[in-house]
């Protein structure tokens, strides 16, 4: 089994491992983000060029390094390979300069976008961003189109990641959609707008890594932050019938597959359980999601209050007069606590 | 006069038929390769001859043919890459125009040292009467038993096939040339595998350049080693050069690689000298994506030793005094041209050539042309100079296909070599709005900027 070293760290993984998967077998900050790659889709990667790192030698055989910078997410190790991510200022630059071209046609709409709070390119803005953009120029629109009766796509916001183009492509027959034009003009597009008809189709909401596809059973209902997952099931013949389900009080506000920490798809869900079943008594609960403590969505999470109210009352006797500010009444009542990251 | 392998009988009346082709010992290499040589001994000769990919990139063929892949029985193909857009270039088209013959004689010889029965000749589709001439051609040597079945009594099938493209700049990439074969959006493909493995239909292909092919002719005929005594050094045997700009006599030269680049732009022989006699400014040598160079590099290297036509003396001194041989498109820019201006044409071709697959290049090439379009425009600032530098860094090696790169390298070199003219169209900024106006009030046809 090949060894590779990534940011100092040695493991061994298997045969025909990417350097990705081996660095999230390491897990930490040592994995390099993704925006295009999604491991339950054959050929996803290597378009957006978030995740590239430096290779800095090839192999234990032959220790030159790569020349350029390489997508990890596409690149097998080879036994004895060395790869830099976040201890290179080399990968750091480049891959801020793939972040500021993502971002230099992005509208920048978060406050109205129905993914804020659960973007993918909201969080690598925020990691790896700058803060003032230095691109002066009108940004790319497009009109919205609707593609079927419970999706709805937003290219303004698209990165092209070609995630829902895979999606449809391999998880259903008879595929109706991709990408026409080309650079910057480029566009998903269903064949002269073109409904998405299958049973699976709305998959690609949940792959997208941005707000370009949009359930439009949810749509402005909520900010994600203000609702509760709650992991439930149910009998379907269609799909494994996982799923997550979004509360707001009483109500069930959207059905999603459940995703794994890199924001992945555990079981593609079937269009029934997603659009349809919207009330408690279709779905046996298994209890509240597991929702990473930064994840703007644990903010709702009522448990958290305690050591939030604890680590508050720390940073405010670490201030430099030891003053103590009161919160305010009703500081800690969960439906004022805004989203923080 | 240089030796010529390709376009010695270029000029002879009806050489695009196969009669007047046979006549002047076409088909000699064919059948000498099929009678008295076996597919291993035809890849030892390249080998020997030292031969380079003549579309660009200038890697040695007979190593690009020994990766080959060959498993048992899964077929093989060799795919012509006849869709030549880099802008400057226009060599190939000549030569299919001009000698169809000696193209398909090149394909059925290294279909046949490579083992495949199908070979594909990709043309991009602004060259359609092109493929009329190629498929004419073909047609003949169908007819001729030249292909098809049992060629020449030898055993070996072969058929080949000419395709159109739809015009687009990245189908000249070898991936996304293969995915527009295939019939998909021409998206290059993220490698490896490389197409020596996994191309065409996931078999093993290769894929060479027009003049490649057509060079294996000579190879075959004469022999590796008397191809690679013409030339210099690694440099081996001629190649076609598509002159083009403020030159006397434009158009596409067989040189022996290792004429002075002086003596191409100034003798009777080649370019015949700059237009008007004026003085040269810059040179592009090899195709609008290589670095420009003012005169005094293009003529001698940094290091004071005259420049040559040929790839390692074209590259001397890197990125900082170099450039390269590239697909020989020798444009020629006398001191009347804009160097900011042609840069905004070249970097509008590649905005509108990107695919759009990888984001540095879709999102980059754009912006790069928005800011040129406005520092011509007069709206420039000194920050823009800078910015440009940053974003063509930024760029350059992070993308998927060489597009990225040949979209930074004229950018990059453009303000290493002439950042002065960059500044001058910025300070001039607020009188002008156009580069017309502009160039008037300079009282042209003085140089605008040195």
């Amino acid at each position: 089994m090949p060894k590779v070293t990534i940011d100092d760290i040695t493991i061994e993984v298997p045969e025909g491992t990417t350097i990705l998967q081996a660095a999230r077998m390491i897990g930490g900050d040592v994995v390099p983000p993704a925006m295009c790659y999604y491991s339950k889709l054959k050929t996803s990667g290597g378009y957006c060029r978030t995740c590239i790192v430096k290779v800095e030698q090839g192999s234990a055989k032959d220790p030159r390094p790569m020349p350029k910078p390489v997508a990890s997410c596409r690149t097998t190790v080879m036994d004895g390979m060395v790869v830099r991510n976040k201890t290179s200022q080399e990968v750091l630059e480049a891959r801020a300069g793939v972040v500021e071209f993502l971002l230099i046609n992005h509208p920048l709409d978060c406050p109205i976008c129905d993914q804020a709070g659960e973007c993918h390119l909201q969080d690598l803005g925020y990691e790896h961003g700058k803060v003032e953009t230095r691109y002066e120029f009108d940004r790319r629109e497009f009109e919205k189109i609707d593609i079927g009766d419970k999706i709805q796509l937003h290219m303004t916001r698209c990165i092209l990641c070609y995630r829902c183009v895979k999606v449809a492509d391999q998880l259903t027959d008879g595929r109706v959609h991709g990408v026409i034009n080309r650079g910057d003009v480029a566009e998903i597009s269903t064949y002269i707008q073109n409904s998405i008809e299958n049973d699976f189709s709305g998959n690609v909401i949940d792959v997208c890594p941005v707000g370009a596809l949009t359930d439009k059973t949810f749509r402005f209902k909520s900010r994600v932050w203000y609702t509760k997952p709650v992991d439930a099931h149910c009998n379907c013949d269609k799909c494994s019938g996982k799923v997550r389900l979004w509360y707001k009080g009483e109500e069930v506000l959207r059905v999603t597959a459940r995703k794994d920490k890199y924001g992945e798809v555990e079981d593609w869900i079937c269009n029934d359980c997603r659009f349809n079943k919207k009330k408690t008594s279709d779905w046996v609960i298994e209890g509240p999601s597991k929702v990473d403590r930064h994840s703007v969505i644990s903010a709702n999470h009522y448990d958290n209050l305690k050591v939030l109210k604890a680590t508050v009352d720390r940073q405010q006797l670490a201030l430099p007069h030891g003053e103590k500010v009161g919160l305010g009444k009703g500081a800690l009542d969960p439906n004022n606590i805004h989203g923080k990251h | 006069m240089g030796k010529k392998l390709l376009l010695e009988h270029v000029d002879v009346p009806g050489i695009n038929t196969l009669s007047v082709y046979r006549q002047k010992g076409g088909y000699r290499a064919l059948e000498k390769a099929l009678r008295t040589m076996t597919p291993e001994a035809i890849v030892e000769e390249v080998k020997v001859s030292g031969l380079r990919g003549r579309g660009g990139a200038g890697f040695p063929t007979g190593m690009k043919w020994s990766f080959l892949a060959k498993p048992e029985g899964v077929p093989r193909y060799v795919v012509c890459n006849a869709d030549e857009s880099e802008p400057g270039t226009f060599k190939d088209r000549y030569l299919m125009e001009k000698i169809p013959h000696l193209l398909i004689e090149g394909m059925i010889v290294s279909s046949f040292a490579l083992g495949a029965k199908t070979s594909f000749i990709y043309i991009r589709g602004e060259y359609f009467y092109v493929a009329r001439i190629l498929e004419a051609a073909i047609a003949e040597a169908y007819e001729a038993g030249l292909l098809g079945k049992n060629i020449l009594n030898s055993g070996f099938d072969h058929d080949c096939y000419v395709q159109i493209g739809a015009g687009a700049y990245i189908c000249g990439e070898e991936t996304a040339l293969l995915e527009s074969l295939e019939g998909k959006r021409g998206n290059p493909r993220i490698k490896p595998p490389f197409p020596a493995v996994a191309g065409l239909y996931s078999c093993p292909t290769v894929v060479n350049n027009v003049e490649t092919i057509a060079a294996v002719v000579p190879i075959v005929n004469d022999g590796g080693a008397a191809y690679a005594a013409v030339g210099i050094g690694k440099s081996t045997g001629t190649k076609l050069i598509s002159a083009s700009g403020h030159i006397k006599k434009p158009g596409v030269y067989e040189i022996e690689l290792g004429v002075p680049v002086e003596e191409f732009i100034y003798s009777d022989e080649y370019c015949g000298g700059i237009l008007g006699d004026r003085k040269l400014k810059a040179v592009v040598a090899g195709g609008s994506s290589v670095p420009i160079l003012p005169a005094d590099l293009i003529l001698k290297t940094a290091a004071g030793e005259p420049r040559l036509m040929s790839y390692e003396s074209l590259a001397d001194g890197g990125f900082a005094s170099g450039t390269m041989l590239g697909s020989g498109g020798f444009i020629v820019m006398d001191e009347t041209s804009s160097i900011v201006k042609n840069l905004y044409t070249f970097t509008r071709f590649y905005h509108h050539e990107s695919c759009g697959q990888c984001s540095p290049c879709r999102e980059g090439t754009g912006w790069m042309e928005k800011i040129l379009h406005r520092i011509l425009d007069g709206d420039g600032t000194m920050k823009d100079i800078d910015l440009l530098w940053d974003i063509q860094s930024k760029i350059e090696g992070k993308t998927i296909c060489p597009l990225g790169d040949a979209a930074a390298w004229p950018v990059a070199s453009a303000i290493r070599h002439f950042r002065a003219e960059f500044e001058e169209y910025v300070r001039k900024g607020h009188s002008i709005k156009d580069v017309k106006h502009y160039y008037t009030t300079q009282g042209l046809p003085e140089p605008a900027y040195s």
